[in-house]
């Protein structure tokens, strides 16, 4: 018997099941008639929408829209101007390929690179332990961005004890604080959630279930294979033509009620939530990482005198609408700097610059038109 | 960004180990202490620690529930290795 679970993929992207699954999202989406807005809340998945073209396949009365769910793009850019800040004073920064290449207010660390700063890529923190182990003598900062997904690992290695010279400036997010808000505010008018997979797999769907509560709006954690996707479109259809809101999980190869207990553990410890600012949108509660205080020590901000600033100060280029994309708001064809100043070889804004943002995706499927939108 | 990759563990060094990604990618130094991998399961990678440890019976679930679902049964030959997959008669 074949057991290699990733022959079983091959399943996940089955065109007769896809085929079959667009003949119920069709029946469904008659039988209810009304328009109906889903968002996601995950780059991943705008990637899996767009490169299968999801969008095309859905009747005219369904939408999928992409929410906050990129983290360079949600990064504020205060937080990068203090790494910019550290880089040009000497400081080493560690950061990721995408966070690097993102602008703040003045320059994003890429530019600061250029003028001397030492920036160095890396994949994952153990990086950051490893060259600051192997270069005592120089200052090193981890720039910790991302979401619940990424959070834990740096948890991990903080509590295993890091090397002297090596602190952090976190800008961590908190996912079920930002699509709770959104799911609480009826200011989008959406009407159904497909959440983020692999950050419900660190948190379960547990958090979910107070927004769930007061918001009464269908959610399904989803995995990010287009059957997934497909998948999780019927069953909130289904849930809606039912009137039978549930927050239920497509993705059981992964997800559970309860999440990854060790990771939420070991991420209790070093981190408290504190309110986060979403780059050009708004500050959310309780959506932000913050380093507890016994580990104030390592609190890049701390050692470096970060604090005094205006957390929303926000420049985009002049004409960027980077904020409304983010939100889904508006497609990246309706920026007027979409594709003309602002493409991927050379990003203006942030969800130009990172692959899981949704003008770079869009970008790179060569899509010019708005998506056929249902409502407002 | 929580881009996840699913790889099988192949060698494990205290709290870190080896992962196979197929297709010749193996990354080493990957974080597993956070999901207790064993060598041989698959695990979700996401910025070099293992995030889950994929339910492959979950998995076939799904794919039985979808077929069912769609009645969408693939041919004869393809139906042999669906059987073979999903764990039926091999």
């Amino acid at each position: 018997m074949n057991t290699e679970y990733l022959s079983l993929l091959k399943y996940y992207r089955d065109p007769r099941l896809a085929k079959a699954l667009k003949a119920k999202i069709d029946e469904l989406a008659k039988k209810i008639e009304e328009n109906i807005m889903i968002m996601h809340v995950c780059g991943s998945h705008e990637w899996t929408i767009t490169h299968y073209g999801i969008r095309t396949l859905l009747p005219e009365n369904v939408e999928v829209r992409a929410g906050p769910g990129c983290p360079v793009c949600i990064t504020p850019a205060t937080d990068i101007d203090d790494a910019v800040k550290l880089a040009l004073d000497g400081v080493t920064i560690t950061t990721y390929g995408d966070m690097s290449r993102a602008r703040g207010n003045r320059m994003s660390l890429e530019e600061a690179k250029a003028l001397g700063g030492d920036v160095r890529v890396i994949y994952g923190v153990q990086d950051a332990v490893k060259m600051a182990k192997r270069e005592p003598n120089k200052q090193f900062v981890f720039f910790a961005v991302g979401m619940d997904t990424t959070a834990p690992a740096t948890a991990f290695e903080i509590l295993k004890e890091t090397p002297e010279n090596l602190s952090f400036l976190v800008s961590y997010r908190y996912t079920p604080a930002i699509q709770g808000s959104v799911m609480e505010s009826n200011v989008l008018g959406i009407d159904a959630f497909i959440s983020a997979g692999h950050s419900v797999t660190i948190t379960g769907l547990k958090p979910y279930y107070e927004y769930f509560l007061r918001s009464k709006k269908p959610m399904v954690a989803t995995g990010f294979e287009p059957i997934d996707v497909l998948m999780a479109i019927y069953m909130l259809l289904k849930q809606i033509d039912e009137g039978k809101p549930k927050i239920e999980n497509e993705y059981t190869r992964s997800v559970s009620w309860e999440g990854n207990i060790k990771a939420q553990k070991v991420m209790d410890k070093v981190f408290d939530l504190e309110d986060g600012y979403v780059r050009g949108v708004a500050i959310f509660p309780k959506a932000g990482f913050r380093l507890k205080d016994d580990f104030r020590k390592i609190d890049a901000r701390e050692q470096y005198g970060l604090k005094d600033r205006s957390k929303t100060k926000d420049e985009y280029i002049a004409g960027a609408r980077c904020g409304e994309v983010v939100m889904g708001l508006i497609d990246p064809p309706e920026c007027p700097l979409y594709m003309k100043t602002c493409k991927p070889e050379d990003p203006k804004g942030a969800p130009m610059v990172s692959q899981e943002g949704t003008c770079w995706i869009w970008a790179m499927h060569r899509i010019v038109n708005v998506s056929p939108r249902c409502k407002r | 960004m929580c881009v996840a990759f699913p790889g099988k563990v192949i060698e494990i060094d205290g709290e870190y180990g080896k992962v196979d990604f197929g297709n010749g990618t193996i990354r080493d130094n990957i974080l597993l202490s956070l999901v207790d991998a064993k060598i041989g399961d698959y695990v979700l990678v996401h910025a070099g620690y293992a995030i889950q440890i994929v339910d492959e019976v979950e998995a076939r679930k799904s794919i039985e529930i979808w077929n069912e679902m769609t009645n969408q049964l693939p041919e004869e030959k393809k139906k042999q290795d669906f059987n073979e997959i999903v764990g039926g008669e091999s």
